[in-house]
């Protein structure tokens, strides 16, 4: 039953060795680079300066919930611009940026062992794109009437409406055409991941052989690239309407005392088309971060991942389930109940594949050596936050909870913890992990462990609060909650406690970003291969790997990503690229 | 939102019927070494830019499909009047039909080696499509001369609106293509030319069934059709 052919008996390449394109100088080889590497560091420095904006965003909001009417110039308009894009930073700008950008980037060619993607070009316009469409964005701060106010969720009528800042000046005309100019890019570079993990790997690497990370974001690639389309068809129909005067989604409505010439348009048609991608979105953020945090669990507990055909199967059937689960978000759009019925359904079936990823990860950490490195720590972090956002998410699946509490903070407590505090714990463990490979020096201990500490606790403190403002019906997306007879004194000072959390947590975040720039250059000397990995990433000739990755000659692939601490070998890790039979590590039939 | 879970359904299938050659039932585990029956399955032996430009064209189908999702369903809404479409499009549909065909007779002569009639098929298929995109604007002439204006009516702006998507694919294609007949002229390798050509022609037949999806959807006849389906199923 254990399949083994001598090293020897190797089988020619198929493929042969595909044509890398050399840059010729400075400008092609930093900054008009064609290479994955190169391109996945400019994408992720993009997105993390991007983010500094929304997390300034947040400090502003907490302001004023926090303190309300202490500040004047955050007015009810400034705040519903702050809200709106915090939202879509976060979300878009960063998060699909930097799990698909930056992180799909550096490692798909690297795990995968390919010398680059694909289509390089291809690649590198998909980041100056990307670019072009954070610039739009920044540039609406400094447009007539500032950004858009109209919630991250832009439904109309009310986002192009003369009531809404931005409404009718350039603030939604610029964040449509950025968004549109953002799915343009993401396309370009996400048709590079897939084709890249399909084509690009190397001999003896079958897709049962495939990290978990690679898996990861490649679901998560093919669902972008179908959910997508859906809100670039919203954002294309929503302009018409704003510029052009036609009702695809705008009905008659009186303005002012002034009848608009909008005619007959339907709302809910665009909270379908938002949907139909916005929920997805939630699993391609979360499956690139499901994929990374298996391998750290794996590697930092030096053992196997448990059940990795599950993990497989897990992914996929998450990848195809969130795509009938999108109506959830509109339970209080007035529709059908029997819609609301089915979408609970599916909404709760989805739990499942969810679970079982828990379940291994938990089950992974069984019996292993774990070792509390950073990386460690922020995974699991990661499972604790996600399976209490998770939890909360069971309750607002189910209709007659969710009517509710719908439009009050509960639910922002738990998107920020499902799909906003946990992969970002994800990335920071993925950033402490894969830096002495990009830099070829380790992280600071000392500044990664206050850093993880401070972020951990502290988003607990932020967000679990949340749920209880959220139950005593505080209601979001309110500027102003002094005059409510809901708003206790007692939760007065819950959210100014908030508010001084979300300071110190924002703090923590600019250690860490002097830690990435300090360790470049202090930072510990990491050697190949630190944390004793079997992935091909860290089995490259030189570190950082150089242009073309592996050298002269491609790995070849004789085993699966987790040979840890397997009987009878030499060393508790077996790279996948070394030859040879040791007893299987595991032996369930 | 029927069309795009359809058309979702149909990838899917797809993806199903892939992923179930991948032997996802494999104990990696267990599996050492490098048995000569895993190789088989390391990458599809078709090239690389035909597998990128499929994903492409999955993307563009996804993209059309939801297009004509919002179509039916802002359709069924009171204000919807239909407009007469233009007869000028059944025209504009033949030249499009022709430019395909011609494409595809480049293919053939390309891969045979004649590079004469693949220039030809490649410069007949350029001016078809152009004559394509040129007849499309006269049709949009014609409604608007008519009185029938972009704003004046859902059915209005969504026979703009998707038309313009349409004509600009078609657009973006020919930029491809004219790169394609570029190394056409100055001489490229008669392997390389073959697949640039192939991949046009690709391109070019997705185009022509999205068109003639989108032409039905805009005639009215898929509406039809789709009543009728539901009369006979209930």
């Amino acid at each position: 039953m254990v399949d083994v052919t001598p090293a020897d008996a190797v089988p020619p390449a198929e493929v042969g060795e595909v044509e890398l394109y050399h840059p010729h100088s400075w400008w092609t080889k930093y900054v008009f680079s064609q290479d994955a590497k190169v391109i996945a560091i400019q994408y992720s420095a993009t997105a993390t300066s991007i983010g500094l904006v929304a997390l300034v965003l947040s400090w502003l909001m907490r302001l004023q919930l926090g303190f309300p009417g202490t500040f004047d110039f955050i007015t009810p308009e400034a705040y519903y611009q702050f809200i709106t894009v915090h939202g879509m930073i976060m979300v878009i700008y960063l998060l699909t940026a930097l799990f698909l950008g930056g992180f799909g980037n550096y490692l798909i060619p690297l795990m995968v062992g390919a010398r680059d993607m694909v289509f390089p070009y291809v690649n590198m316009l998909s980041y100056w794109i990307y670019l072009l469409a954070v610039l739009v964005l920044v540039s609406s701060f400094f447009a007539p009437g500032g950004p858009t106010g109209a919630g991250w969720t832009l439904y109309p009528p009310q986002a192009i409406m003369s009531g809404t800042p931005g409404g009718q000046d350039w603030g939604i005309i610029l964040m449509l055409s950025s968004l549109i100019l953002f799915i343009i890019g993401f396309t370009m570079g996400g048709l590079n991941y897939v084709v890249t993990v399909l084509q690009g790997r190397t001999r003896g690497m079958t897709l049962m052989r495939l990290p978990l990370t690679v898996w990861g974001i490649f679901t998560a690639t093919v669902m972008a690239l179908l959910a997508f389309p859906a809100l670039f068809v919203a954002c294309v129909m929503m302009l018409l309407d704003r510029m052009l005067g036609t009702s695809f989604f705008m009905p008659a409505i009186v303005e002012m005392g002034e009848q608009l010439q909008h005619n007959g348009g339907s709302p809910i048609l665009f909270q379908h088309l938002f949907w139909f991608f916005g929920h997805p979105e939630v699993y391609i953020v979360a499956l690139p971060a499901f994929g990374i945090v298996s391998d750290l669990i794996s590697t930092h507990a030096r053992k196997n991942i448990f059940g990795y055909r599950m993990m497989v199967w897990a992914i996929i059937a998450i990848g195809a389930l969130s795509f009938v689960v999108w109506a959830h978000h509109m339970y209080v759009s007035g529709m059908n109940p029997y819609f609301g019925f089915f979408f609970a359904t599916t909404t709760l079936i989805i739990a499942v594949p969810t679970a079982i990823k828990v379940y291994n990860w938990v089950l992974t950490l069984w019996r292993g050596d774990i070792h509390l490195t950073i990386p460690m720590l922020f995974a699991l972090a990661f499972i604790v936050t996600f399976v209490n956002g998770g939890l909360t998410g069971l309750f607002l699946g189910n209709v007659v909870v969710d009517v509710p509490l719908s439009d009050t903070m509960f639910v922002v407590a738990h998107f920020h913890m499902v799909m906003g505090v946990a992969p970002i714990l994800v990335i920071f463990g993925a950033i402490y992990h894969w830096y002495p490979k990009v830099t070829g020096r380790l992280l600071d201990e000392t500044l990664g462990r206050f850093h993880f500490w401070v972020t951990f606790v502290g988003a607990y403190l932020i967000f679990f609060p949340m749920h209880y403002l959220g139950l005593m019906g505080v209601p979001r997306r309110y500027a102003e909650l002094t005059d409510m007879t809901i708003m206790t004194e007692s939760a007065h000072h819950l959210n100014s406690f908030i508010s001084i959390m979300a300071f110190i947590v924002g703090f923590a975040q600019m250690v860490f970003l002097f830690n990435l720039i300090w360790s470049i250059r202090h930072g510990r000397e990491a050697g190949g291969n630190p944390w004793r990995a079997t992935t091909l990433e860290w089995q490259t000739p030189q570190t950082p790997p150089a242009h073309g990755n592996f050298g002269k000659e491609l790995p070849i692939v004789y085993r699966w990503a987790y040979d840890y601490s397997v009987p009878g070998a030499k060393e508790d890790f077996i790279p996948q690229n070394v030859p040879g039979a040791f007893a299987p590590s595991r032996e369930p039939a | 939102m029927s069309v795009i879970l359809v058309f979702l359904a149909v990838i899917a299938g797809f993806a199903g019927w892939w992923l179930s050659h991948q032997r996802l039932m494999a104990k990696p585990w267990l599996e050492q070494g490098m048995a000569g029956d895993y190789v088989g399955f390391d990458r599809s032996a078709l090239p690389t830019a035909k597998i990128g430009l499929g994903v492409f064209l999955a993307v563009v189908g996804c993209l059309f499909s939801l297009f004509t999702s919002a179509y039916f369903m802002r359709m069924g809404l009171s204000d919807w009047r239909p407009l007469p479409l233009p007869r000028l499009l059944w025209l504009n549909t033949g030249v499009l039909v022709l430019s395909s065909v011609a494409l595809q007779c480049a293919v053939i002569a390309a891969r045979r080696g004649q590079i004469d009639m693949a220039r030809l098929g490649l410069a007949t298929a350029g001016l078809t499509a152009l004559a394509f995109l040129a007849g499309q604007l006269m049709a949009w002439r014609q409604l608007t001369e008519d009185g029938y204006l972009l704003a004046s009516n859902p059915a209005n702006s969504f026979f703009y609106l998707i038309t313009a998507m349409h004509g600009l694919h078609i657009l973006g294609g020919l930029i491809g293509l004219g790169r394609t007949s570029a190394s056409a002229w100055s001489g490229a390798r008669p392997q390389r030319l073959s697949l640039s050509v192939e991949l046009c022609a690709m391109y070019w037949h997705f185009l022509l069934f999205v068109w003639l999806c989108i032409f039905a959807v805009l005639a009215g006849w898929a509406a039809t059709f789709i009543d009728i389906c539901r009369q006979l199923l209930t």
